[in-house]
């Protein structure tokens, strides 16, 4: 499969010093939804900065869709979509005059864009307010003006840095829906966020990077395979009793409920074995949390 | 292809310049009207009338030339300064950056929003000039030449603040110390001709005082330098701070990390 992104040894070095890549090596195929992970100040935005062009490299090869980045930067802009992590649209202007500002410095004329806005808009549930001024919209409503504005141009590859952060539930489920609806009409995306359960719903590959170094780098599915043990929320029908929780080396949570770590060496069924055996019934068995921020939260702290 | 989509993208930035100005017009073009009238009441009213007529034209319509240039000058400078570290500072910048407008547009496209800012004042001013004295339009020409000149320059001179510029305090920092000095000194309320020598020398090297002189020369066919000397210089200062904000942008300075 060809690729979309391929980055071989990237370094960045600010002007105080601070090495925010050391050597990152990174392939993203064409219609991949790409997860990149990593704490605050790992080197996330310093990558999708190079990528789009908003900051210089120190060194290494960056390739998108097969052109060299230093020799072909302009090809490259026209094929990119950037959401950014702050919201860095005037928000002097109307939500309409954003976006075809936009596709204008993309070369579209007004009439292309206002039929591409409307489309977006609509899909956006934006096309109500298209004509308030930007700063009077919600968090959320910001958010997805951000995606309509990099969508514009109809790019082959979206960039979206912690896209979801600050949205609801409600809207984070919406967004996400159209996320992977554009990901299977063929635009490879590349996400970063701080929601794991994101990366899990929808994302085919992950990176993590610690330090601006990549450490770990695989498809989602593997990375959730690799993981041994799972937490447990189960309620039963008795008060739990110090010595049920020392056998079971468990966390209590309230009189009946506790947390387990489950895994090959204890299975869900053992531990259901187990308490039939002595005299207890499950009410509600539940994995807590999500299962890629175990790993996550454990691959830093290696 | 490309220069189709340069062109669209031009007209985009523009449009958005002329947007913005016209949208926040009491603060763009009300104040340099008010305070250029002022001007013509106070040092052309008042004080003009005791003051002998200069190469056989009143004070009052001496000045016209000199202060609708001063408003074009500010006018064309303030509107890039501000637009462009206002779009630093909002980030806004950045929409621009990510897309494959090449450089010369975006200079071209801000420098043309100051130009369109600066003119516009310029004909306000002069329209209220109307209701003062009447001036003479001796050559149509030289007055666009010279205005458009003097703006374009001023207003790259305000892309150029904008590139530098890190916090509000830079915008005004070469308008109050640099600008503001030179136009007073340019010539606006007297003619080179009647001050003393070593004054008279030391005016020469002031660029303001050659547009002044040069657009005077369009209302009223008279001049104290050859004007087409002064419209080659600014034709070349023009190009000069083209490349200095070509290679600035080009380099990312004050707006890639």
């Amino acid at each position: 499969m060809s690729k979309a992104v391929e980055i071989h040894n990237l370094l960045k070095t600010y002007k105080n010093g601070t090495q925010a890549l050391k050597g990152v090596d990174l392939n993203i195929a064409e219609g991949d939804f790409f997860a990149l992970l990593g704490a605050n100040g790992a080197g996330k935005t310093t990558i999708i900065g190079i990528l789009t062009g908003l900051v210089n490299k120190t060194s290494g090869d960056v390739s998108i869709f097969g052109l060299n980045q230093e020799t072909h930067l302009d090809e490259i802009k026209k094929n990119i979509g950037v959401v950014p992590q702050e919201f860095n649209f005037s928000i002097f202007e109307k939500v309409i005059d954003i976006i075809v500002f936009q596709a204008g410095y993309f070369g579209m004329t007004k009439k292309q864009a206002l039929i591409r806005a409307e489309e977006l808009l609509k899909a956006l549930e934006l096309w109500e307010k298209r004509d308030v001024i930007s700063r009077t919209l919600s968090g959320g409503m910001k958010r997805r003006l951000m995606i309509a504005r990099s969508l514009m141009h109809n790019p082959k590859l979206l960039i979206l840095d912690e896209p979801t952060a600050g949205v609801d539930v409600e809207l984070r489920f919406g967004m996400w829906n159209y996320l992977k609806k554009l990901n299977q009409n063929g635009t490879t995306i590349l996400l970063t966020t701080h929601y794991l359960e994101e990366v899990e719903q929808m994302c085919k590959n992950v990176a993590i990077i610690k330090d601006g170094q990549i450490i770990k780098n695989n498809s989602v599915k593997n990375m959730l395979m690799s993981i041994e043990t799972e937490t447990y929320s189960v309620t039963i029908d008795k008060d739990l009793t110090h010595y049920l929780l020392k056998e079971l080396t468990a966390n209590k949570i309230d009189n009946n409920t506790f947390e387990i770590d489950l895994g090959k060496e204890f299975t869900v069924m053992d531990l259901t074995k187990y308490l039939e055996k002595n005299n207890y019934t499950i009410l509600d068995i539940r994995p807590t949390g999500n299962r890629l921020e175990k790993l996550f939260l454990k691959s830093l702290k290696n | 292809m490309y220069l189709k989509s340069n062109f669209i993208a031009f007209q985009t930035i523009l449009n958005k310049e002329i947007a913005r100005f016209l949208r926040i017009w009491t603060q763009t073009l009300l104040p340099p009207v008010i305070t250029q009238s002022l001007y013509f009441i106070i040092f052309g009213g008042f004080i003009g009338s005791q003051i002998k007529d200069i190469s056989g034209i009143s004070y009052m319509q001496f000045i016209v030339p000199g202060l609708v240039m001063m408003a074009i000058i500010n006018s064309s400078y303030t509107n890039v300064v501000s637009s462009f570290f206002g779009s630093k500072f909002q980030k806004n910048i950045e929409e621009l950056l990510v897309s494959p407008v090449s450089t010369s547009t975006i200079i071209a496209g801000y420098t043309g929003g100051g130009v369109a800012r600066g003119l516009l004042v310029g004909a306000i001013v002069l329209a209220v000039s109307a209701f003062f004295t009447t001036p003479q339009l001796e050559n149509i020409g030289i007055i666009l030449i010279f205005s458009t000149l003097t703006a374009t320059i001023f207003a790259l001179g305000g892309l150029l603040n904008g590139i530098f510029a890190t916090k509000f305090d830079d915008m005004s920092i070469f308008s109050t110390f640099i600008l503001t000095p030179l136009t007073y000194f340019g010539g606006v309320f007297y003619s080179i001709k009647d001050l003393p020598l070593i004054w008279q020398s030391i005016s020469k090297v002031n660029p303001i005082l050659y547009m002044v002189d040069g657009f005077r020369y369009g209302f009223y066919g008279i001049s104290d330098f050859n004007i087409y000397t002064s419209m080659n210089t600014l034709f070349f200062v023009c190009f000069i701070l083209f490349i200095i904000n070509y290679y600035l942008i080009k380099k990312g300075v004050g707006l890639r990390t």
